[in-house]
């Protein structure tokens, strides 16, 4: 996503990524990023929360025309419920190392058919 | 009140990427993009004329409503009204948080209805008459000789002036 704002803003296009994946936004470099700090799924506003999606709409449009200089990230002031899925997501610990491993090999057999298959 | 960390907020999926991929046994790490220099294109008219775009990772669904690994393997970016507004999108082979959200409300990754919104209110000139869809590919050379400039033709020839590009 962000080396497609990127090529836009090349050739012209004013842009704004709303996410949440905040590192990886931000180390390609963009010119303008409205972020809020959710777990990823959600970047316009809770689901079925109207008032906190059309802020959030808002805030975007505000960063369109009032950065004047790129790698402009604003954060949104909305918080989520918990902060339960900050340690959840992609978690690798001594519970689940095995399975990881075991899916990983399913995964590269999956693909090494899919090649065979092109 | 404040509350106390021992690390950064915010999730670094960088880190937890690699070291998750690592534990599936993946050797190599995924490298991911950097530039040291950022484009920066300012509004070239008030918003208020200005006609905006929506970039969505979103996957447009297949007939039958869900979408295969297969299908995911070798997608291509699309274009598709958005009048009426779509009311969902595929999204199960998508990499985002499935254990502490949903997205069942499309609202909340693909913002056409608050678009329309801002339109109505006067805010926004005009939504495009379509929306975007890319791949969120493994690729980056795919991204960047396939899918940005395809990006880029659809949004000219709808007349789009502003793009808003939503991650999920």
């Amino acid at each position: 996503m962000s080396l497609v704002a990127r090529h836009l803003e090349e050739n012209g296009l004013a842009t704004v990524i709303v996410g949440s994946a905040r590192d990886v936004v931000e180390e390609c470099g963009v010119p303008r990023f409205l972020f809020s700090d959710f777990p990823l799924g959600n970047p316009c506003g809770k689901p079925w929360d109207v008032p906190m999606q059309q802020a959030i709409m808002n805030m975007a449009l505000d960063l369109l025309e009032s950065a004047w200089t790129p790698r402009t990230t604003v954060q949104t002031p909305f918080c989520w419920d918990n902060d339960d899925w900050r340690d959840n997501f992609m978690r690798v610990d001594d519970t689940n190392r095995e399975v990881l491993a075991k899916e990983g090999e399913a995964r590269r057999k999956f693909q090494a058919e899919m090649k065979k298959g092109q | 009140m404040y509350k106390r960390r021992q690390h950064r907020s915010f999730v670094s999926y960088i880190d937890r990427s690699r070291e998750y991929y690592a534990a599936q046994g993946y050797e190599k790490p995924y490298a991911w993009p950097h530039y040291d220099a950022v484009p920066f294109a300012p509004l070239s008219k008030p918003l208020a004329q200005s006609r905006v775009g929506l970039v969505t990772t979103g996957e447009k669904p297949d007939p039958s409503g869900t979408i295969t690994m297969e299908v995911l393997l070798g997608r291509e970016a699309y274009a598709e009204p958005m009048d009426p507004p779509p009311q969902s999108l595929s999204t199960d082979l998508l990499f985002w948080d499935k254990e502490a959200t949903h997205t069942k409300d499309i609202n909340s990754f693909l913002p056409v209805n608050q678009l329309n919104g801002a339109v109505a209110a006067g805010r926004v000139g005009s939504a495009s008459a379509r929306y975007y869809g890319i791949p969120t590919d493994y690729s980056k050379s795919r991204t960047l000789d396939r899918h940005a400039p395809q990006i880029l033709k659809w949004c000219r020839e709808d007349g789009v002036d502003a793009v808003i590009l939503t991650a999920l």
